[in-house]
């Protein structure tokens, strides 16, 4: 035993590399750690405060009483329409866009330009685009403040975001299985159709949900093209302003007197479980599609 | 020399290279490059009909860039340059707008096998169906026989349904054969086909190509010189981006070669 000793022996050099990577962890445990408490508290503080201001009555009757009775059925309502028009316009947009930078644009000054760009518009701050929104659906295009004017304008903000990840998820199918499809004479569509699209709907679609879910939050891009404080009957068609959840807690948390303080937290409980049921489903999407994929 | 070549291939294989046609490949000056680094320079040769064309040469000699050039693969990759002209049955490779129906009459199968993503089944039913063919009777009857051809048939009749990406790496390398043969090839250009095949089975699809020799023209890269001399008919060594020489296999390999380089590769004292 004693002869293998020196062998299997720590050096110094083994115990200070243990000794760093104790630490790394730690650290990196601790910063995880510090990422959760702000989640918790959030959460935490919308379900007690929040929590007591949800019932049927809440979610299913309109607001009464200058808002600070009844409940928010049109603002839940009116934020399904806005999302869903949104994703029905930037999506098909944005997946078509993608396709042609990713798998037919030549990879030369002017394509690169164009992606460094759609990467700058991502940046830019949504009141902006709520500006642009003014000028080009509801005057330019005579849309008037409307759920077409107000989703579109969400569209064109979320558009970037949509093409980056529709790009990422064409970009992960291996490029050997494009040039194994050329090879034996089909045309680029011909690949893209049997090929590519196949093995990337599911992350172009779950990016596309996780994306587009998060206008559901926007406030500015709507306040001046689409939403407004308070209808009372639920729109019925696209060109209806209509209330939103976001506009609304904004406008009970700021504008309204005597609102009572639990809706002001019920609204904001709602609004992030729209976003959370989203994302659920997204990833339950995934998931699921994950289990078809055939790589 | 070249007319004994004929006459000899008649003799062993019923239909031997047609030398008296005009050529099906004839390259003249070709020359590549990825982003000005040179990988072949100035190539000029002629393939003929029924003829197994063979091309040997070490590592970085440029035989899978010449190969990439003849399938007009250069449109996947911008880095690639090609200059030089390359002719097939008469006509300019690049003159063809549709560079998707030149490829459609030339099988390519590269070292590392690339099962699509599908099952065994599409992935030899994929280029017949590109091809207009719907009837599930006809598409069965192709699949079998291409699969029969790569030496694949007996291990995966039972299981068509599964994927083509499951399959082991060797079996992967003989899908890609299958799904090269069902394109009906007149040309098929094998970059070495049997790395990743057992020997037994790499000397089953080796009777395969001498079977389909008569029926179109194959061009085979191959590290294997021994392969080379078993198959080809004719046989050019490539070096280092340059042509060496082209010669009738056997006179190759009996030593009869002009250079000494070619000699000296085959003999394995270099490469």
């Amino acid at each position: 035993m004693d002869r293998y000793q020196p062998m299997f022996a720590a050096t110094r050099l083994n115990r200070r590399s243990y000794r760093n990577q104790s630490v790394a962890r730690a650290v990196f445990c601790l910063m995880t750690v510090a990422l959760v408490i702000p989640v918790l508290l959030i959460v935490g503080t919308l379900v007690v405060k929040g929590g007591p201001a949800i019932s049927w009555e809440f979610l299913f009757t309109p607001p009464r009483d200058n808002m600070t009775a009844g409940g928010i059925l049109p603002a839940l309502v009116g934020t399904v329409w806005l999302v869903v028009v949104a994703l029905l316009a930037s999506v098909p947009l944005g997946v078509a866009a993608a396709l042609y930078l990713s798998e037919y644009a030549p990879d030369n000054l002017l394509t690169r330009t164009i992606n460094l760009a759609i990467i700058n518009l991502a940046g830019v701050p949504s009141i902006v685009h709520a500006l642009f929104g003014v000028g080009a659906f509801v005057l330019f295009f005579r849309f008037g403040a409307s759920i077409l004017a107000a989703s579109l304008t969400l569209a064109i903000m979320t558009l970037p975001v949509v093409i980056v990840a529709t790009r990422e998820s064409l970009q992960a199918v291996p490029q050997a299985f494009r040039e194994a499809c050329l090879n034996m004479g089909a045309t680029r569509w011909q690949t893209i159709r049997k090929v590519v699209l196949p093995n990337s709907v599911s992350g172009i679609l779950t990016g596309v949900i996780l994306e587009v879910s998060r206008t559901a939050g926007e406030t500015a891009p709507i306040m001046f093209t689409g939403a407004t404080a308070f209808v009372a009957f639920l729109p019925e068609s696209v060109f209806d302003q209509t209330m939103a959840m976001s506009y609304h807690l904004y406008y009970i948390a700021t504008q309204a007197t005597d609102v009572p303080e639990e809706f002001t937290f019920g609204v904001a409980l709602v609004l992030i479980a729209i976003v959370l049921l989203m994302n659920a489903v997204s990833i339950g999407f995934r998931v699921y599609l994950r289990g078809l994929k055939k790589w | 020399m070249v007319g004994l070549a004929a006459e000899a291939a008649v003799a062993n294989h019923g239909a031997g290279p047609a030398y008296d046609e005009p050529p099906v490949i004839e390259v003249r000056d070709l020359s590549i490059a990825y982003g000005g680094k040179r990988a072949l320079d100035n190539v000029t040769l002629e393939i003929h009909r029924h003829e197994i064309f063979g091309i040997i040469g070490p590592a970085n000699s440029g035989k899978t860039s010449f190969l990439r050039a003849l399938n007009r693969m250069d449109a996947f990759n911008s880095a690639m340059e090609v200059e030089g002209s390359i002719r097939i049955n008469g006509k300019n490779v690049n003159d063809w707008r549709n560079e998707y129906a030149l490829r459609r009459h030339i099988g390519v199968v590269f070292p590392l096998p690339v099962g699509l993503p599908l099952t065994v089944y599409e992935n030899v039913a994929f280029s017949p169906r590109l091809r207009g063919i719907r009837r599930k009777a006809e598409l069965d009857e192709v699949v079998e026989r291409c699969l029969r051809r790569a030496a694949l048939w007996d291990e995966v009749k039972d299981r068509l349904d599964s994927l083509g990406s499951l399959l082991s790496g060797g079996q992967q390398q003989r899908l890609t054969i299958a799904r090269a043969l069902s394109q009906e090839p007149e040309l098929l250009l094998l970059d070495e086909f049997s790395i990743a095949v057992d020997p037994v089975t790499t000397m089953r699809i080796e009777d395969v190509l001498k079977e389909l020799r008569s029926e179109l023209t194959i061009v085979l890269v191959t590290n294997l010189v021994q392969q080379a001399r078993r198959l080809a008919d004719r046989t050019a060594f490539f070096l280092m981006g340059e042509l060496v020489e082209i010669g009738d296999t056997e006179d190759l390999f009996a030593g009869e070669a002009k250079d000494e380089r070619t000699t000296g590769y085959i003999e394995g004292r270099f490469g």
